[in-house]
């Protein structure tokens, strides 16, 4: 049985994981942003469209949704920076794996304080 | 027996190479302006506000707009999220489509909506009317009144 190559980024494990991570926030976020710039037009149109289109955001399904989104956003852009300083920075590939756990930490800690934030209100007054 | 490749892939022309490379650096350095513009929005709007995500409403973006410093942040994220997204979801094209039409239609067509969008979101910022509806009384009380 052949060994699994030696120093390959995105090949396996981490490297490839997060690869395919980023593929998928990126392609969320990207819909996202097109129906976000479609529902801000509305400010255009009329005051009483933008506001109804804003209730869906206030619903409960909605406001539960947009912790994923907000998570996704996170992940993208913390694990972007991380591509980045594989890209770069000299020893950037060296410490991917390391960077993937720094980009995760700061992950769970936004969200730690994200979640409570937005079920408050959502379910909140 | 020799092999036969059919259709070796070709190198790029100099000129497609230094597109390429362009959008690749475009990438890295519009993400990186993005997490600031993202991660400001995503504060301004969801969690700062009292009431989060509730106190957005029509009233709430003219009083931001109402400011042209947060027209041109919303305009310059506007721009680099669109484009950003647009050449990611053109680099998954160029990826995983097989047939070459398929491949040529879809990056037109992501194109075509981010110019689409793009026009039109920097329309509605730079056009925005707080007092575009005669009963403003409900919206704006103070804005609007003659």
């Amino acid at each position: 049985m052949a060994k699994r190559p030696a120093g390959t980024l995105y090949r396996g494990k981490i490297g490839m994981w997060s690869w395919v991570l980023h593929r998928i926030t990126g392609v969320g976020i990207y819909f996202f942003l097109l129906v976000h710039i479609l529902d801000t037009a509305l400010v255009r149109v009329s005051p009483e469209a933008y506001n109804s289109v804003m209730h869906v955001y206030k619903t409960p399904i909605v406001g539960v949704a947009e912790i994923g989104l907000v998570g996704a956003i996170l992940f993208h852009g913390f694990n972007g920076i991380r591509v980045v300083l594989i890209d770069y920075w000299r020893k950037g590939s060296k410490y991917q794996n390391q960077m993937f756990w720094v980009v995760l930490a700061i992950f769970v800690i936004l969200m730690a304080a994200w979640i409570p934030r937005q079920l408050m209100h959502t379910f909140g007054e | 027996m020799s092999v036969v490749i059919e259709q070796p892939n070709q190198p790029r022309s100099r000129k497609g190479a230094q597109w390429e490379k362009r959008a690749w650096i475009f990438m890295r350095v519009s993400g990186i302006i993005l997490i600031f513009l993202i991660l400001g929005h995503l504060m301004v709007n969801l969690v700062l506000p009292e009431r989060g995500v509730k106190s957005i409403d029509f009233a709430f973006v003219a009083g931001k707009w109402s400011s042209p410093f947060w027209q041109v942040y919303d305009g310059i994220m506007l721009w680099l999220a669109l484009i950003h997204g647009t050449n990611g979801m053109r680099t998954l094209v160029n990826d995983y489509s097989e047939r070459e039409w398929v491949r040529k239609t879809l990056n037109v067509s992501l194109w075509v909506v981010a110019i689409a969008l793009v026009i039109l979101g920097t329309l509605v910022i730079t056009t925005f009317d707080p007092c575009i509806d005669p009963d403003v009384e409900t919206y704006l009380p103070n804005v609007c009144k003659p």
